[in-house]
């Protein structure tokens, strides 16, 4: 249906005008005179509905760099498939040239010398830009948001969400779902959904307590497009109060319910659905095992493990669009549908290229508004940075990797421990530290740093037991994260065993001497999803130990082995 | 710096978990298996179970069993000390032979349901829900 050539003339030609050769160099005006918004906005207007993707933007309102994972492994039958591969293995697979803007977006080589030549990407207000752009195509294109969208930075932490709710309204979408947002707390979340002009939607939102559709959440909405009956069917993250605090929403309960997915994709085809788009936040693993149980799904648009793919990836008649993460893209997927089936289907996968697409006044206004009360906090200056500071990869990233350290020192322990999250956008050498930086990695709504003891037997149960949410070779038992993130101590990790068979070679890096089980060490970390945590905020200890380094400089992190890869 | 004896204790990641590996199915579960079918054979299909992939609380698991026709469910948590934990009956009246309870689950196990059939024939459904710490999610 999508062929190699389609992506290529819609998609790759804006690679083309810059070639592979001496990327190193540009100045960002350079790469602004060779690059287009015209190239990136280039599509040849197809079929009579369109979608438009935006999926865990994580509060994110200014252009920022993202760097794509080094390390991103698949396990069981996803071994080695997309979004399970990285580097010049991906660019191989989609044909993309190295050091080309698709390079820059998609991967991870070379990135602090790309980052200089590119720039920043994302900014809702160039997000806005190419919205519009879309709607000046198609003006009833359907505006389509995967959640993750009031979580992840200083304003929307101290707005509780409503700089973002602000600004996704200005971009005028017509569905949502959801993960992160429930951690502003239930009421909170009651109050925003209750005001929203579209639809908040999550077909596996159930009331806890009778396990019931919740009321508030609609499984579905209809929309007539292109003379067709377009069903939206929302599925929210289906592990929210086992990966985040249940007890911040405990009327609440989720799960994948694939039975129900199935009863609402035949209930909305008996009423009439032409075409039906299943809008989710199951992760891409979930997602592409759910549309294999689930059938008459045309297409999904998939969010929550943040992968950025520049082709559907299509199982059985159910074409799965991933549109990355952080505001760096907006899918487009424009569809042909007749006589109720789904004919055709084209796809380009966005990349916002902040210096190249013009940010969209009106909405660059209202960001400065959401940010003008702030400005002074956000700005401050804590420290610089030397190394390139990025978050994805399965086992580490240099923002954990200082966020560890921070809590080491900070909080005396031998061990730390930071949260396997995907989110949080990068910094480059030479960049500032700013405090808006610290809490881009960091906000939430229960970051506090514990301190407390533990054995040597329990820190093993925990990595087993994180190690399983992401390895689990069924993706109905992941979760979706990444591994948890371990400062003081280094590990192996057999990544093709059991639960309880993965993790061992627990060292404690300071002494060199083996974890002993019964032994208790004094373990910091931040994030725990157990009501009545106590500690200073995360962002607090990482800015006292940022202001300490002055300049942040880190040596690679090879603490953990892994095998099975 | 200091630290108060409440901080030191404020716990980490799940202090409640209880489990390193799945439990097995105990012969207590195998026992009881066989006292409701007289050790005869089950089939797979006929009996329904739905459950969690991954429970949001292990203390209370919401499930549901259907087997049209049947006559008897019997429901076991094959890994718990007492795997018993419901044996559902259906007269000749009911509507539909389905029933949905909670129940608690120690660790990561299969959940059980054997079913027995209107014409004395026995099926089998099992489904494995994992009790974990969470507290990483994307």
């Amino acid at each position: 249906m999508i062929s190699r050539r389609d992506f290529l003339q819609v998609s790759m030609a804006a690679s083309a005008m810059v070639g592979a050769s001496g990327f190193g160099n540009w100045a960002r005006l350079a790469a602004q005179q060779s690059l287009t918004q015209d190239q990136l906005l280039e599509f040849d207007t197809f079929g009579n509905i369109s979608l438009i993707h935006v999926t865990d933007i994580h509060g994110q309102l200014k252009p920022i760099y993202f760097r794509e994972p080094s390390v991103n492994l698949g396990v069981g039958e996803n071994k080695g498939h997309v979004p399970h591969i990285t580097g010049a293995d991906f660019r191989k697979v989609y044909g993309i040239a190295d050091g080309s803007p698709s390079a820059y977006a998609l991967t991870y080589n070379d990135f602090s010398a790309l980052a200089k030549a590119y720039g920043r990407v994302g900014g809702l207000d160039r997000v806005s830009t190419i919205i519009n752009a879309i709607r000046a195509d198609r003006p009833d294109a359907l505006l389509l948001d995967g959640g993750d969208t009031w979580h992840g930075s200083y304003t929307c932490h101290h707005t509780q969400g409503q700089d973002m709710v602000n600004v996704m309204n200005a971009l005028k979408p017509d569905a949502m779902t959801f993960h992160w947002e429930f951690t502003l707390g239930s009421g909170r979340v009651n109050e925003i959904v209750e005001g929203l002009p579209f639809a908040a939607l999550g077909q596996n939102i159930f009331d806890s307590e009778w396990d019931e559709p919740a009321e508030l959440f609609k499984p579905y909405k209809f929309f007539e497009r292109g003379g067709a009956n377009v069903a939206v069917i929302g599925q929210a993250f289906p592990y929210m109060p086992i990966a985040n605090p249940r007890w911040m929403f405990p009327e609440y309960s989720f799960g994948i319910r694939d039975e129900n997915m199935q009863m609402m994709v035949d209930e909305v085809r008996a009423a009439g659905a032409d075409l039906v788009v299943v809008l989710s936040h199951n992760g891409f693993d979930v997602d592409k095992k759910m549309a294999g149980k689930v059938q008459g799904i045309d297409v999904i648009l998939s969010g929550h493990t943040h992968d950025a793919l520049p082709e559907p990836v299509l199982v059985g008649k159910t074409h799965i669009i991933a549109s990355g993460s952080n505001g760096k893209f907006v899918s487009r997927v424009d569809l042909d549908v007749r006589d109720g089936q789904l004919m055709g289907l084209r796809h380009k996968l966005i990349p916002v290229f902040s210096d190249v697409i013009a940010p969209d006044p009106a909405v660059a206004q209202l960001i400065e508004a959401e940010r003008a009360p702030y400005k002074t906090q956000l700005e401050e200056v804590i420290g610089q940075t030397d190394t390139l500071l990025y978050r994805r990869g399965n086992f580490n990233g240099t923002w954990d990797d200082l966020i560890c350290d921070a809590l080491l020192s900070e909080r005396e322990a031998d061990i730390a421990m930071s949260p396997g999250v995907r989110w949080g956008p990068s910094l480059v050498p030479g960049d500032d530290i700013t405090r808006e930086e610290i809490w881009n990695v960091t906000s939430m709504s229960y970051g506090e740093a514990y301190r407390s003891e533990m054995t040597g037997e329990f820190i093993k149960v925990i990595l087993e037991d994180v190690a399983d949410n992401i390895f689990n070779p069924d993706p109905y038992y992941q979760q979706g994260g990444d591994m948890v993130r371990i400062g003081g101590m280094g590990y192996r990790i057999d990544i093709t065993k059991p639960q309880g068979e993965r993790i061992s070679e627990m060292t404690l890096l300071k002494t060199g001497e083996a974890i002993d089980p019964a032994k208790s060490y004094v373990v910091a970390g931040w994030a725990s999803v157990n009501e009545g945590t106590e500690g200073p905020m995360i962002w607090d200890v990482v800015e006292d130990h940022i202001r300490k380094l002055g300049t942040v400089t880190l040596d690679p992190n090879n603490s953990v082995q892994v095998a099975g890869a | 710096m200091e630290f108060s004896r409440r901080e030191t204790l404020a716990m980490g990641l799940g202090a409640a978990m209880v489990t390193v590996l799945p439990f097995r199915v105990s012969a207590a579960a195998d026992d009881r298996i066989a006292a409701f079918t007289g050790g005869a054979e089950m089939a797979e299909g006929g009996v329904t179970l739905n459950a969690p992939e991954i429970a949001e609380n292990g203390n209370t698991v919401p499930i549901s069993v259907e087997a049209p026709g049947a006559t008897a469910i019997l429901v076991l948590a094959a890994g718990n000390p007492e795997p018993g934990v419901a044996t559902f009956n259906f007269g000749p009246g009911a509507a539909q032979q389905a029933a949905s309870t909670r129940i608690r689950l120690a660790g990561t196990q299969d959940v059980v349901a054997v079913a027995k059939l209107a014409d004395g024939s026995f099926a089998k459904a099992s489904a494995t829900v994992k009790v974990t710490i969470g507290g990483c999610g994307g």
